[in-house]
């Protein structure tokens, strides 16, 4: 065992794993983590805590964990490049650790000019890839960046990374996620899937790179209640690939809580085709700002009660 | 080159609204060809500063100069006389430039007219892009001659990010992804090998991360 997480035990036991995301409060109120954590408790391996995610100001990640460890739901602790420099981000490794945080999730971070603060400096001491084989070499080799030795008590993470398989260039995605591999990243959870077909492609050549025995990849599922948030996810966020079929399909309910109905059958669909799908360990749940969802869709999609490991 | 634009015209105003005589001094190099700083620009903001302050009632006298490069002391000690008579320097130069006046004629005070910008090049007629960040420890040998220090809007060493699309930056539409461009480059010349290496962390100290910046020549040493 790298980390002694949950999901880590789930993933090499070879369970179909499930994680989902809990975004903190743009305030300091601890009662709505509580709050969203409940509809995780015992529904999933854990809970992704986002950080900062959009560039909007939240509720530190690793502070909402340490909540959310607090209502025995276990966190993945996110963490983007964009804030913090290797000083700060290594301090905060150990005092995610610390705080009980076995899984980490590494990610370069949305730019800030999309979120409040456009007029921020940006850090990017390292990357994404830096930051996994920093967090790997902190608990394998037991040594900061430096290669100052961490003489007791090493972080135990059970490292993530993401990959977008339907951002460009295509051709790299499969080379950029094996260095993903290669730097440490136990398991991947990726981008949105709508375009299943695109995701079944990019999974062969995944499979055919031998990629999936190397690490676990957890397909990213994001039920939505309305035509109008395919379509913004469609035309605003880059890199999201959505089919028209999708949309036209959602516009096609017309009353709204049929939509959202609309919106669950999809997910559901979703989840039964990517657990078909050779190489896949797992889903990852990110229903922004629907959390309440997270429950409903993993019982009609059969996956609960989740398994002893 | 150092590619500069020209800060707004009330800006400039209000910065100089004390003076009633001032030397508004251009330079002959980078800022000449960028259009923001050379002898011409000299010329037309010389005149814009006199029709506002006429406006305002309140004249002001202009000395002209552009001299060859206001960042060489060479060039710029010769205006030491007509600097007498001067309540202040508009400089439009670059922020070199500026202060090179600066140190070389403490008592006279230099206010910038330009903004600044990046090290790039036109890659059209009037349209400047930017190319160097002056990093200090290039990595154009295995990027195929592409920048992602200057050009990627995260800095990344180790590939594109999520939001490349259609080889667009997702910060900016108008912006290629400069990865994808570093994808193609090395495609086309055999050498996509190059990506596959996990870069290691940038040592910034080259960067503008430890202090001004220093280079000796020694073999020119006097």
């Amino acid at each position: 065992m790298k980390s002694d997480s949950r999901l880590e035990k789930v993933l090499t036991a070879g369970r179909f794993a499930v994680t989902a995301e809990l975004g903190p409060p743009q305030n300091a109120n601890a009662e709505a983590v509580r709050k969203k954590a409940q509809h995780c408790i015992g529904n999933v391996e854990a809970a992704n805590i986002t950080d900062n995610q959009t560039a909007i100001v939240r509720m530190s990640s690793i502070a909402a964990a340490a909540i959310a460890i607090s209502c025995g739901v276990e966190p993945v602790v996110q963490m983007v490049c964009r804030d913090r420099n290797r000083i700060a981000m290594q301090s905060d490794i150990l005092g995610a650790a610390a705080l009980g945080v076995k899984n980490i999730l590494c990610l370069s971070g949305d730019h800030q000019t999309f979120g409040n603060h456009p007029q921020a400096a940006n850090v990017y001491d390292i990357d994404s890839m830096q930051l996994i084989a920093m967090v790997k070499a902190m608990r394998d080799d037991k040594i900061f960046l430096s290669g100052d030795p961490i003489k007791e008590h090493e972080p135990r993470l059970f490292i993530g990374a993401v990959e977008n398989p339907f951002a460009d260039p295509f051709e790299y995605r499969v080379m950029r996620l094996a260095k993903k591999v290669e730097a440490g990243a136990d398991f991947i959870q990726t981008q949105c899937v709508f375009d299943i077909e695109k995701f079944a492609k990019w999974m062969e050549t995944v499979v055919a790179e031998g990629l999936h025995e190397r690490t676990y990849i957890m397909a990213g599922l994001t039920p939505v209640r309305s035509h109008r948030a395919l379509q913004y996810m469609k035309t605003q966020v880059a890199g999201m690939s959505i089919p028209d079929e999708l949309i036209k399909r959602m516009e096609a309910v017309e009353d709204k809580e049929q939509q959202k109905e609309e919106g669950v059958k999809i997910c559901l669909e979703m989840i039964d085709h990517v657990r078909n799908i050779k190489g896949v360990s797992g889903i990852h749940l990110m229903p922004i700002g629907w959390e309440s969802i997270t429950p409903v869709i993993l019982k009609r999609a059969d996956l609960l009660p989740r398994p002893e490991v | 080159m150092i590619v500069a634009d020209r800060k707004p015209l009330d800006e400039i105003l209000n910065s100089i609204k004390d003076c009633d005589r001032i030397m508004l001094a251009g330079c002959g190099g980078c800022v000449t060809i960028c259009f923001s700083g050379g002898a011409k620009a000299v010329q037309l903001l010389a005149s814009q500063i006199k029709i506002a302050r006429k406006k305002q009632d309140r004249p002001i006298e202009i000395i002209e100069v552009t001299p060859e490069r206001q960042c060489e002391y060479e060039f710029i000690d010769a205006l030491a006389e007509d600097l007498k008579s001067v309540d202040a320097v508009l400089s439009i130069a670059c922020g070199v430039g500026v202060q090179a006046m600066t140190e070389r004629h403490p008592d006279t005070v230099t206010l910038p007219g330009l903004n600044t910008k990046f090290m790039g090049y036109p890659v059209e007629h009037a349209l400047w892009d930017e190319r160097c960040a002056g990093c200090g420890d290039c990595v154009l040998e295995w990027t195929g001659g592409i920048c992602p220090i200057a050009r990627c809007a995260k800095k990344l060493l180790n590939g594109p990010c999520g939001g490349s699309a259609d080889g667009v930056c997702e910060v900016d539409k108008e912006l290629p992804c400069a990865w994808q461009l570093i994808y193609d480059r090395l495609k086309k010349i055999g050498k996509l090998d190059n990506l596959k290496k996990i870069r290691e962390p940038k040592d910034w100290r080259t960067s503008t991360n430890a202090g001004q910046r220093k280079i000796k020549f020694e073999e020119a040493m006097l």
